[in-house]
């Protein structure tokens, strides 16, 4: 039986092997209970590092045009990378 | 004239850049000692007891006043309450004075505590951080608002202690909804003296952090508003008296050496956390804060708004 691990990682621009500043874990296997502020050096310098320690990429994302009236204008994290392990798990 | 220690420009930009300004055991020992004793005794752990009516019961009973929103912050607390003592602190009311001004409003106040694991065991609840958010909801305005954090007691990072994110204050975001964000470069965990204050900017990100110590740990809250009928609201209420006339801009990208310390390379400082592009945006931000504190329509650091606003077609 496999479980998911999920890794999400945001990044200083939108190239996966530039410098991690953000980062998520969440543990589908239930051994471990990653939460906010757990962690104060990230688990990747770059998100190329997460794939060369095989996590998977699913997701990455978009870059958007701005829209004319709001372009400095920030919310969120803008790159954003989505990664998985499978994981084994006993029944 | 206010006789009231006021921040000085340096301070200002600090708190412009950086969202927060942190004094260190400034709330004197025995005032924190009488607010502690005005909001008593918190209840020990019963297996089965919900934690949720721990913490009711423990609002009912704890020393602090219900106060309508809107009540001017001079009203809000009765004479010789330690909460009244508070603002009144001349450090306190300085700084207070030069973030919101003259006649600031009282928004609403919060005792905060985080609960050690034997109160999650006994409850039957998970003991877990608090997500990463922003406070109230999506705030366009230049203006802000401010929120004190008060900490009674020594809070050791065993005890987790408010989380927040320096420089995450001036993104219009929605509450949790980036509660996705679990850590991020230069993230501060409030780990202090008795009697530290955390002054905040009303849009900084933070969380409560997991307390895995074996006491309670208690923050008072305390959010601000500047008062709209004020004649001069949050503009020029710091000691405008340190600010140093601007008589041209810095040299920008080819710099010999470290430039020296002023206001500009203070709005100029980016964050751990920042985004190689966005983080320009950010310092754009800072400055048009910064035009409004200093009520200086033309300002500008390092020449970022001068190049956008040069609109030589028209």
């Amino acid at each position: 039986m496999q479980r998911q691990k999920i890794l999400v990682l945001y990044t200083a621009n939108s190239a996966l092997d530039s410098p991690v500043i953000g980062w998520s874990v969440y543990d589908g296997t239930g051994q471990t209970r990653p939460m906010a502020g757990d962690q104060d050096e990230p688990p990747y310098r770059t998100g190329v590092d997460a794939l060369k320690d095989g996590w998977r990429l699913i997701q990455a994302a978009q870059l958007l045009p701005h829209a004319r009236g709001a372009e400095f204008d920030l919310a969120y994290l803008k790159y954003e990378f989505f990664f998985e392990q499978l994981v084994e798990v006993k029944p | 004239m206010t006789h009231l220690p006021l921040l000085n420009a340096q301070q200002m930009a600090q708190f412009v850049a950086r969202g927060f300004l942190r004094l260190d055991g400034v709330v004197p020992e025995a005032l924190n000692g009488q607010f502690l004793q005005e909001m008593g005794e918190i209840a020990p752990p019963v297996p089965g007891r919900g934690l949720m009516r721990t913490y009711g019961e423990m609002l009912a009973k704890a020393g602090v006043p219900e106060v309508a929103a809107g009540t001017p912050l001079d009203q809000a607390y009765e004479d010789g309450s330690a909460l009244a003592k508070l603002v009144q602190l001349p450090v306190v009311a300085g700084a207070i004075r030069s973030l919101v001004g003259e006649d600031p409003i009282f928004d609403h106040h919060f005792l905060h505590v985080t609960f050690p694991p034997a109160y999650h065991e006994a409850s039957g609840g998970e003991n877990v951080s608090q997500h990463t958010h922003q406070d109230s909801t999506i705030d366009p305005r230049t203006a802000f608002d401010i929120q004190i954090m008060y900490y009674p007691h020594a809070v050791t990072r065993e005890m987790g202690g408010t989380r927040f994110v320096p420089g995450t204050h001036l993104r219009r975001v929605s509450e949790v909804a980036l509660g996705r964000y679990q850590n991020i470069r230069g993230q501060q965990h409030m780990v202090c003296e008795p009697g530290t204050l955390l002054f905040i900017h009303s849009g900084i990100w933070h969380g409560g952090g997991i307390n895995l110590s074996d006491r309670t740990r208690t923050m008072f809250k305390i959010r601000i508003n500047p008062n709209p009928r004020s004649s001069r609201t949050q503009v020029r209420q710091f000691d405008v008296s340190t600010l140093v006339p601007q008589n041209q801009q810095r040299p920008i990208f080819y710099v010999k050496g470290p430039l020296p310390p002023s206001v500009e390379q203070t709005l100029m400082t980016p964050e751990p956390w920042f985004e190689q592009d966005t983080g320009r945006l950010e310092f754009l931000n800072r400055i048009r804060l910064w035009r409004y504190l200093t009520d200086d329509p033309t300002y500008d650091a390092d020449y970022w708004l001068t190049r956008v606003e040069n609109l030589a077609e028209v």
